[in-house]
């Protein structure tokens, strides 16, 4: 009875899930003995949601964005994308991938940088040159198509490789410190974007980053992660409306938040040394 | 102004260094020779004479750069190109093999990295006999070459093209391999995030990469293409050809010539090596790249 309740509820979740994680677990083998990378990772993510994962360097959270990905493969547990498994999900393009660096081609202009993975999916031309223009659009680059990536700045340069991840119409983006390596004002700026860019794509984004006051901004829920093991210590459904503007930072209902974060980082020892 | 200051001024103070050590250096191997000439003609020449004859020995052990350069002029600029003395002719006959070896080389090269690159048994198998290839002397090699290639019948440019190649495909394996595994990590997840196959990772990523590294090695491969060519030219009992010219020159003690040849051989590779630089530059602008 009880068996038959839980997979009714399992089935139901399922119609929704865009990313199920079951025991999930990821032991790399280095030189230096087995590393335990994830470990015993559950979390369902929901069509639709924007959900970050925070924790220090090495608590997995790039690890487990890399396991969504098919970059890494799990050694324990399950995962499903979209109810495949991510091979099948990354062969039938199921997700764009937002990198650290914009890894553009150096030798590409934006707009044929934007248009790779179109070129690789093998759309008919005239397609190829509606979605360039189309994404472009999105991330405010019209204008700079024929320009090469060294000529544009660092920010400009990450809302092309966004641009290049939205050109196939995924559903999920999954974005790995995409903002890590720029300025305080350029991010704040990309980040005011990047909702906004959610809101009218109605995809689903899952963010990694070092940032509270980034993941509490952009986030309808926050996965708080520790390291050694990489695992979850907690998960923050946010309060927060979907009208984000900058300065809701200031609101005690933001801080209240980023309080709560901060205290899952520290009941995971993040803090320690 | 600056240019002038940063570049040409620092070259030209190198060539006069050289040019002086050059004549100091005459002086001192000629003059045995020119006191051997000077006892038996019972004359005693000033210093100042003694030294101006050492620089104008007809075959001097060691030529003095104006009797070079005035060679060089002559054989270059006042002669019919068609004319056997001609170093233009001599030049082009070496420069012809030069070409046909370095592109055989370059093609070579290339297909053996693509090879290491994309099959692991060639990777583990192929590396150790390609260096292994250029530690066998050239000069030991060449002549065989060219004897088997004229037992079955093949004479003329395509031996020496061969030893060009020999030399040539070295440099662009090597630099080939390099470039076409230089995409970084992140490069490649992108591809595979793509479910890219392995002909458009290897044509959209690793080719375009690779690009700087070809031109890079292909620099080095045309100066040794030309060497190649040189030695080539040497066992065969050529008639024409850089190569050629130096073995005849060795033979009639005409070291004024031999010099001047290979102050051309010099000049040829000097003009091979910027060519290939001028090429590299133009495609990578054409493929986007940031103005030096």
């Amino acid at each position: 009875m009880l068996m038959t309740v839980n997979q009714a509820t399992a089935t139901s979740v399922e119609r929704n899930a865009v990313v199920e994680a079951r025991q999930l677990g990821l032991t790399f083998q280095t030189n230096d003995g087995p590393v335990r990378a994830l470990s015993d990772v559950n979390l369902t993510i929901n069509k639709g949601e924007f959900v970050s994962f925070i924790g220090p360097s090495g608590c997995g959270k790039t690890t487990f964005l890399r396991v969504i990905a098919d970059l890494e493969q799990p050694t324990e547990g399950k995962i499903s994308i979209n109810g495949m498994s991510p091979e099948q999900a990354r062969e039938a393009r199921a997700y764009g991938y937002v990198f650290q660096a914009a890894a553009l081609f150096p030798w590409r202009t934006i707009e044929s940088n934007v248009g790779l993975p179109l070129e690789i999916i093998g759309l008919p031309k005239a397609e190829q040159q509606a979605r360039i223009k189309r994404t472009m659009d999105l991330v405010n680059l019209s204008g700079f198509e024929k320009k090469y990536p060294w000529q544009l700045s660092g920010g400009m340069q990450q809302r092309a490789s966004i641009a290049r991840a939205l050109a196939f119409d995924a559903d999920l983006l999954l974005m790995d410190e995409p903002f890590g390596a720029l300025d305080e004002i350029v991010r704040d700026h990309l980040n005011e974007q990047l909702l906004r860019l959610w809101a009218q794509t109605n995809k689903t984004i899952c963010f990694v980053t070092h940032s509270i006051p980034e993941a509490v901004y952009l986030s309808t829920r926050i996965v708080v992660m520790s390291p050694r093991p990489g695992r979850v210590t907690d998960v923050i459904e946010s309060t927060l409306p979907a009208e984000r503007p900058l300065d809701i930072r200031e609101s005690p209902e933001f801080l209240a938040i980023a309080a709560r974060v901060r205290d899952g980082l520290r009941a995971g020892h993040s803090y320690d040394d | 102004m600056d240019r002038l200051r940063d570049r040409v001024v620092p070259v030209i103070t190198i060539l006069v260094v050289i040019v002086a050590a050059w004549y100091a250096f005459a002086v001192y191997m000629n003059a045995p020779f020119q006191r051997d000439l000077d006892r038996r003609a019972g004359e005693t020449p000033t210093t100042m004479e003694f030294i101006g004859k050492t620089l104008s020995q007809p075959k001097p052990t060691m030529p003095a750069p104006h009797q070079v350069a005035q060679n060089f002029f002559e054989n270059t600029f006042l002669r019919k190109v068609t004319s056997a003395r001609s170093l233009v002719y001599h030049s082009w006959v070496t420069l012809s093999s030069t070409l046909l070896g370095f592109t055989f080389g370059t093609a070579l090269g290339i297909l053996i990295a693509v090879g290491i690159v994309h099959v692991i048994a060639l990777d583990r198998s192929l590396m150790p006999w390609i260096i292994a290839s250029q530690t066998i002397p050239i000069l030991a090699v060449a002549p065989m070459i060219i004897v088997v290639l004229a037992a079955i019948g093949i004479t003329g440019l395509i031996p020496k093209a061969l030893i060009s190649t020999y030399l040539s495909f070295f440099p662009v394996a090597v630099g080939m391999v390099k470039g076409l595994r230089s995409p970084d990590l992140m490069h490649l997840d992108l591809m595979h995030t793509y479910n890219a196959s392995k002909s458009q990772t290897f044509w959209k990523l690793r080719v375009p990469a690779s690009v700087p590294f070809l031109f890079a090695s292909m620099k080095v491969a045309v100066a040794a293409s030309l060497v190649g060519a040189i030695v080539g030219e040497l066992p065969t009992g050529a008639v024409a050809g850089i190569g050629a010219k130096l073995l005849a020159g060795s033979y009639y003690s005409q070291t004024i010539d031999m010099w001047a040849a290979l102050v051309a051989g010099s000049v040829v590779a000097a003009m091979l090596v910027v060519l290939v630089g001028i090429v590299g530059r133009l495609v990578e602008r054409s493929m986007g790249g940031r103005p030096a």
